[in-house]
């Protein structure tokens, strides 16, 4: 099976290395083909990543509650660079508050991410996501 | 009276001079130099004759050299256009790979080529063509593309492919097809981040001994010389690398930036890592060549002062040069014309002085890295993009506007770190030196036959200012 390529790292003046380092880990013992941008990532250098790279998704990690605004525009500039249908997936600690996870994974998928996870996931409930969102599982 | 001789010629056909340094090996002195205008466009051996035969005259005519080596920067010098997919990335790589291989970049291209693009491609009339794109496994579609129309055009000059290898299959039989001339290295950019440019560096050279001399030609000077080694540049980055790190048995002056001010550009080139002097800074941006080259084509001192003029800002340079009497327009105009006038007036050293000063800031400012503060929630975070050089302590100081300026220290100042421009990493408290015999590229042509003696050369030639 072709193996598919992901772009992980942390999203804007975030500085949370430690889930980057555990994803990382994850989806390489999973079999992905890694691209990890590390911490301090805008959205262009995820999206330049995936064009160089020919990525299957973007994982975008966040963990200083600002995701909501760091992600603002993430699919558009996706879409005009031409990687309009990559796979949009965001985690960590996306917003600060209580907030009803409900109302929050509903305006990241407003905003046109495909997937988002709420604080406390495991990593292998994402990784079991993947499989099936980028077609793997039919495969196996 | 013939002599057993130790000596060796070593030649730089440049655009505007021909020049020759004759250097003794076992007294590891410089004997003589001269230098005559180049005649590449018509016959490379009239100007190389002149020097032979002053050379001559000066050693007497049966006076045998052991070794006669030579580079070369004429005919526009070793030009290339390079292809990549993201401008800050393959691109970039394929443009350091370039750079750093003593190339003169005339065309950096991204993403997928127009027609209109791949037209003012072929004008530009490169020697070589760098095609990369894509990480290994990466991006295909871009290159392939690119490769279709490389294939196409009317180009016949050589052709290196270094981007995503699992496209390198298919560009062979693209470029087949079209009876384009090719070499497949390794990818500038394996991966994200990871920067691969030496064998790319190795191939360019090759090519250019190969393919190139001939075809600007310099062939006819081969009879005379034992080869044509490398472009000029090339020679002045194996000098500055030779000098940094010494050799085995003779120690180097470890990381060091030359600064290289020209008629036509201003060149850095730094031999340093350029990480971060201070903790906790975080560092962005590709990784930086171990040994860098940029070329700053807008700064040149005599065919670009315009352009000085526009990027440093003309209140700038009027103003320092308050209190002369002298159109600085009307000047600057004339510069073009007559590329090898030296100052004639104290106004015109003036002029020159401030104009070099500015290209040294300028294109120091745009070799070195920068940091910038951002604040997180944890507080302010420093980020740094390309080399911090701060902790560089010896700057070089070549080219004639440098060498034949009455006060280099005054112009390489300009190099310095400085509290007007905080962001900008340029080496802190370096000590300057001045390449007054024009040596640096003998050295560098001269560490091919033996690194210690020209290392020795340089050491005792290069003035500590």
């Amino acid at each position: 099976m072709e193996q598919k390529t992901i772009v992980l790292g942390v999203l804007g003046v975030d500085a949370h290395v430690v889930g980057n380092k555990i994803m990382e880990y994850s989806l390489r013992k999973e079999g992905f083909n890694v691209v990890n941008l590390g911490i301090f990532v805008t959205q262009e250098e995820f999206i330049k990543a995936a064009i160089e790279t020919n990525a299957d998704a973007i994982l975008v990690g966040s963990l200083c509650g600002h995701a909501e605004l760091d992600c603002k525009g993430f699919r558009e500039k996706c879409v005009e660079a031409g990687k309009g249908d990559i796979h949009l997936v965001g985690g960590g600690r996306l917003v600060v508050g209580r907030q009803v996870w409900q109302d929050v994974e509903a305006r990241f998928l407003k905003m046109g991410f495909n997937r988002v996870y709420p604080p406390d996931t495991s990593p292998k409930g994402v990784m079991e996501d993947l499989k099936e969102d980028l077609g793997m599982k039919d495969n196996e | 009276m013939s002599k057993i001789s130790n000596q060796g010629l070593f030649i730089d056909f440049g655009s505007t001079f021909t020049k020759l340094v004759l250097i003794d090996f076992a007294s590891e002195r410089v004997i003589a130099r001269t230098q005559s205008p180049s005649t590449v466009d018509t016959d490379i051996t009239v100007g190389l004759n002149a020097v032979l035969d002053e050379i001559s005259k000066q050693q007497g005519s049966n006076f045998r050299y052991r070794y006669k080596l030579a580079c070369s920067s004429a005919a526009g010098g070793l030009k290339m256009v390079t292809i990549g997919l993201v401008p800050e990335l393959t691109a970039e790589a394929a443009k350091r790979a370039a750079l750093g291989a003593g190339a003169k970049v005339v065309g950096v291209y991204s993403y997928q080529l127009t027609k209109r693009e791949l037209y003012e491609l072929e004008a530009t009339a490169p020697d070589i063509v760098l095609l990369a794109g894509g990480t290994d496994g990466g991006d295909r579609a871009t290159i392939l593309h690119n490769a279709v129309m490389l294939g196409q055009s009317g180009l016949s000059v050589p052709v290196i492919v270094a981007g995503n290898k699992s496209a390198a299959d298919e560009i062979q039989t693209i470029l087949d097809a079209g009876g384009k001339d090719y070499i497949i290295a390794d990818n500038v950019m394996p991966e994200i981040g990871v920067l691969n440019v030496d064998e790319v560096r190795s191939i360019i050279r090759e090519v250019f001994i190969n393919r190139i001399i001939d075809a600007k030609g310099l062939k006819n000077a081969e009879q005379f010389i034992d080869g044509i080694l490398m472009p000029t540049p090339t020679a002045v980055l194996a000098a500055a690398r030779l000098i940094s790190e010494g050799t085995a048995t003779e120690k180097g002056l470890g990381e060091l930036v030359v600064v290289d001010i020209g008629g036509a550009t201003t060149d850095i080139h730094s031999v340093a890592k350029g990480d971060a002097i201070e903790p906790g800074v975080m560092q962005k941006g590709l990784p930086e060549p171990f040994v860098k080259r940029t070329v700053e084509g807008d700064l040149g001192l005599r065919h670009n002062a315009a352009s000085i003029l526009r990027a440093a800002g003309e209140e700038r340079i009027e103003a320092q040069l308050a209190g002369l009497d002298f159109d600085l327009h009307k000047a600057i105009s004339q510069f073009p014309l007559f590329p090898e006038k030296l100052p004639e007036s104290e106004s015109e050293e003036s002029l020159d002085t401030e104009l070099a000063r500015n290209a040294a800031r300028l294109a120091m400012e745009r070799h070195a890295g920068t940091v910038e503060t951002t604040y997180g929630p944890e507080g302010p975070i420093l980020v740094q993009y390309g080399k911090d050089l701060r902790g560089t302590k010896t700057v070089i100081g070549t080219g004639g506007p440098l060498i034949f300026n009455g006060c280099p220290e005054r112009i390489l100042g300009e190099t310095v770190y400085s509290e007007a421009n905080p962001f900008s990493l340029k080496p802190q408290s370096p000590e300057f030196y001045l390449d007054e015999q024009y040596l640096l590229y003998a050295i560098g042509l001269m560490s091919e036959v033996d690194a210690d003696k020209a290392l020795r050369v340089a050491k005792k030639y290069l003035k500590r200012l």
